[in-house]
């Protein structure tokens, strides 16, 4: 399952307090992305990491993180990358 | 001319620049689609590039900005990001402030 491997690569690399991924890629079948196989995810990450981050920053720690997976299983990753603080 | 210098060249001559799929009357991607909006609500002039119809610009841009997705916008040559992020800006107000500026 390509979300396990995802949450996987995160924990491993951003230790996060929260992590939750949610395939999307159902509601993409068919259009010329998801044709080739790659699927579309929605993250949603909290981490001490962020603090002090832009959010250009965050994502691309993120896209670092999972650079491996992003060459062909996922197509679109939507991120909503947040600081411990932010999320209260 | 070597695809970087070739970047930075697209980079240098406008403002506002957006690498994306397919073009602002044609998204062919949804994410595409939505940054396209967003920025037209702004109401700014910017330049666009199909990465479609360059593949060696396409494989290029992932590896200088470090972003491995499209679409992407640049202000003044910087990476502003993708559609979570001007989607996020453009709720806060913040979309038109920085292209505003720019354009």
């Amino acid at each position: 399952m390509t979300s396990e491997l995802i949450k996987q690569k995160l924990n491993e690399s951003i230790q996060p307090e929260l992590i939750e991924i949610v395939d999307d890629s159902a509601a993409h079948a068919g259009h010329a992305g998801a044709r080739q196989g790659g699927g579309h995810y929605n993250v949603t990450i909290v981490a001490k990491i962020f603090d002090g981050k832009s959010l250009i920053q965050r994502h691309q720690l993120i896209y670092q993180a999972l650079s491996d997976l992003m060459k062909s299983e996922i197509h679109a990753l939507g991120i909503n990358a947040l600081t411990p603080s932010e999320n209260k | 001319m070597d695809v970087i210098e070739r970047i930075k060249d697209q980079l240098g001559s406008h403002p506002i620049v957006l690498y994306m799929k397919g073009s602002p009357d044609f998204p062919q991607c949804g994410f595409s689609a939505q940054t396209v909006q967003a920025i037209k609500d702004c109401g700014v002039q910017f330049m666009y590039i199909n990465i479609f119809e360059d593949l060696e610009v396409r494989e290029a841009l992932k590896e200088y900005s470090n972003w491995p997705t499209y679409p992407q916008l640049y202000v003044n040559g910087e990476l502003v990001g993708g559609c979570d992020i001007i989607m996020d800006l453009h709720s806060k107000g913040e979309l038109q402030e920085i292209l505003k500026k720019a354009a």
